[in-house]
């Protein structure tokens, strides 16, 4: 783990698609400064016992075709919608 | 029989007296309307609730089935078809459910009405329901303090007669926290016992619904209902689910009930320490051996959680970009202006700052030194209990060090926000099971404010938290207890 916990708000904001103001970008670096500081007593355990994963079973139903719900259903909450698809702003210029 | 006297019953006596046909579904459904009329502009449990879709439903119930004819509040986070699910948040503010829930199908199987969504922190993103984008949700023991969250909503309205009983979710203590603030039972199922379909995802390997309830009897009538396998979610347990209410009146004379050292040691506030001595003598009356044991990784318990539960939610919350549902930025230039721009027009601030806390966390040159650790301490939690279960049958603990604060006083310091949560989120670590009920009062502040008693229980064993806590409740006065009108 780094030993300064600094963290480039910025970077990270461009990596999760979310747009921060100065202030926001600023209040984070503070507190999850403080946050990662804290964090860092993870470090002070020895995890050569840790066993690699859980026993968790995940059970996979089988794949078969059902109703579900229809193309409007599906398109019932769409900011826009047209001809049964998403409309986006043009991806391609 | 008052409209006051009604809701203020538990869902086995409201079952009672509607089987005895003393009064009909739709009388009760009335007068929970009038009660919700008369206290939810104080209290501000309920985002919305839909009176005639569930008049339909109470004219139609079935009284004979397990839960015919109650009304069940919901935490807006649950999808119940045709209804808002707003999550507490901006960018859900305008959507509506396509479908229900598996927990809604299976309380609507059992002849229960669901009725109201319930407030929350934004996503569940919190511990007092001051996140919600829409309002604040006030303790019905104090309203100048917070109720708890991030199920909020559903504690205060059952604490406050506005609902006979709740569906929250259980994160990181998010059901038992605010049970304990609000002086009702809160349980979180075993990871894995109760689907996750059709709740909107905050952190997956960790979330799970759970009950806030008047009564332990009303939890274990609540959780026959919803436990059990689903097909539509891939980490729900085949484990056969026993009846939860046959189990109840078992004595608990005999039973190994651990101590944490960790648990009751220090930032514990003096009114809640002397409730947990006073229970304690009272579990040992009711002939159960109390053992002190040691969870010695406790102290990494909150690290580990704000590391993978704010990387998983990073990861879920991608989703809200502003093309399939949801609020969509009108200000943007070009698609990924767009999701830059609705992202920041639909989060709240808590949101954001976790997106951030977990991106980082999971991105390159990071990853090893922040996520792949808390995975490898997660399992040494998971450890810990599975030694300490092999010594007592389940463990007691304080639920929270404090009881209810105040609105905006945990605000400018997250990470003692994220500190109080001690208590509960190494249940959700380690994927057991855990019960918080009323156990007391603590009067230090001025105010008299419900202290909550937590059992964890193996995973897949909710059927002893449960004894254990019904024998403890039958035993004392402390669930009676009503707040101030």
């Amino acid at each position: 783990m780094k030993s300064s916990p600094e963290i480039d708000v910025a970077y990270v904001a461009n990596l999760a698609r979310l747009e921060l103001s100065e202030d926001e970008t600023a209040l984070f670096r503070d507190q999850l400064g403080e946050v990662l500081k804290y964090v860092a007593k993870l470090n002070e355990v020895n995890v050569d016992q840790s066993l690699d994963s859980a026993p968790v079973t995940i059970e996979l139903r089988a794949d078969e075709p059902r109703d579900w719900f229809t193309a409007e259903e599906a398109l019932g909450n769409a900011p826009r919608q047209r001809d049964h698809l998403f409309i986006v702003p043009k991806v391609i210029e | 029989m008052t409209g006051a006297e009604l809701t203020a019953l538990s869902i086995a006596d409201l079952q009672r007296l509607l089987r005895r046909k003393e009064i009909s579904p739709v009388e009760a459904l009335e007068a929970l309307i009038e009660r919700i009329g008369q206290v939810d502009e104080k209290i501000g449990a309920y985002l919305s609730f839909d009176e005639e879709a569930a008049r339909k439903e109470a004219g139609r119930a079935d009284v004979t089935l397990p839960l015919g004819g109650v009304p069940v509040a919901v935490k807006d986070i649950i999808n119940v078809s045709g209804q808002p699910c707003t999550c507490g948040s901006k960018i859900l503010a305008n959507y509506r459910a396509p479908y229900d829930a598996t927990v809604i199908q299976r309380i609507r199987r059992a002849g229960a009405i669901p009725f109201g969504k319930t407030n929350l922190d934004e996503f569940a993103m919190g511990s007092s329901t001051e996140h919600s984008a829409f309002k604040f949700t006030r303790n019905p023991w104090d309203v100048a303090r917070v109720p708890g969250g991030s199920s909020g909503g559903s504690a205060a309205a059952v604490a406050a007669d506005e609902a006979f009983g709740a569906l929250g979710t259980d994160t990181g203590g998010s059901v038992r926290q605010p049970a304990a603030f609000c002086g009702v039972v809160g349980l979180k199922p075993s990871y894995g016992r109760v689907s996750r379909f059709g709740v909107t995802a905050f952190a997956s390997s960790l979330d799970q619904v759970g009950t806030l309830t008047k009564s332990v009897r009303d939890s274990a009538m609540l959780m026959n209902a919803i436990a059990g396998h689903d097909p539509q979610d891939s980490t729900s347990s085949p484990e056969q689910v026993t009846d939860y209410v046959a189990k109840l009146e078992q004595p608990i004379k005999g039973m190994r009930i651990g101590l944490p050292r960790e648990y009751v040691s220090e930032g514990i506030d003096p009114g809640i320490k002397a409730a947990m001595e006073a229970a304690t003598k009272q579990l040992q009356n009711l002939g159960a051996e109390i053992v002190e044991l040691s969870l010695p990784h406790t102290e990494q318990a909150v690290a580990v959680y704000y590391v993978l539960a704010t990387a998983e939610a990073s990861a879920n919350l991608a989703r809200f970009d502003g093309v399939r549902y949801g609020h969509r930025s009108a200000n943007a230039k070009g698609i990924l202006d767009q999701y830059f721009k609705t992202r920041a027009e639909g989060f709240g601030l808590e949101v954001k700052r976790r997106i951030i806390l977990g991106t980082y966390v999971l991105s390159g040159g990071y990853y090893d030194a922040y996520y792949d650790r808390a995975q490898k301490v997660r399992q040494l939690i998971r450890q810990d209990f599975a030694n300490a279960f092999k010594d007592v049958d389940v463990l007691m603990s304080p639920t929270t060090p404090t009881a209810a604060f105040r609105f905006g006083e945990r605000e400018a310091d997250p990470l003692q926000m994220y500190l109080a949560d001690i208590f509960t989120i190494a249940a959700n670590l380690a994927g057991i099971c855990g019960i918080s009920i009323p156990c007391g009062f603590d009067s230090t502040s001025g105010s008299k404010l419900p202290v909550g008693l937590q059992f964890l229980g193996r995973p897949f064993d909710e059927g002893r938290i449960l004894q254990v806590a019904y024998a403890f409740e039958q035993s004392t006065e402390w669930h009676k207890a009503r707040p101030p009108a």
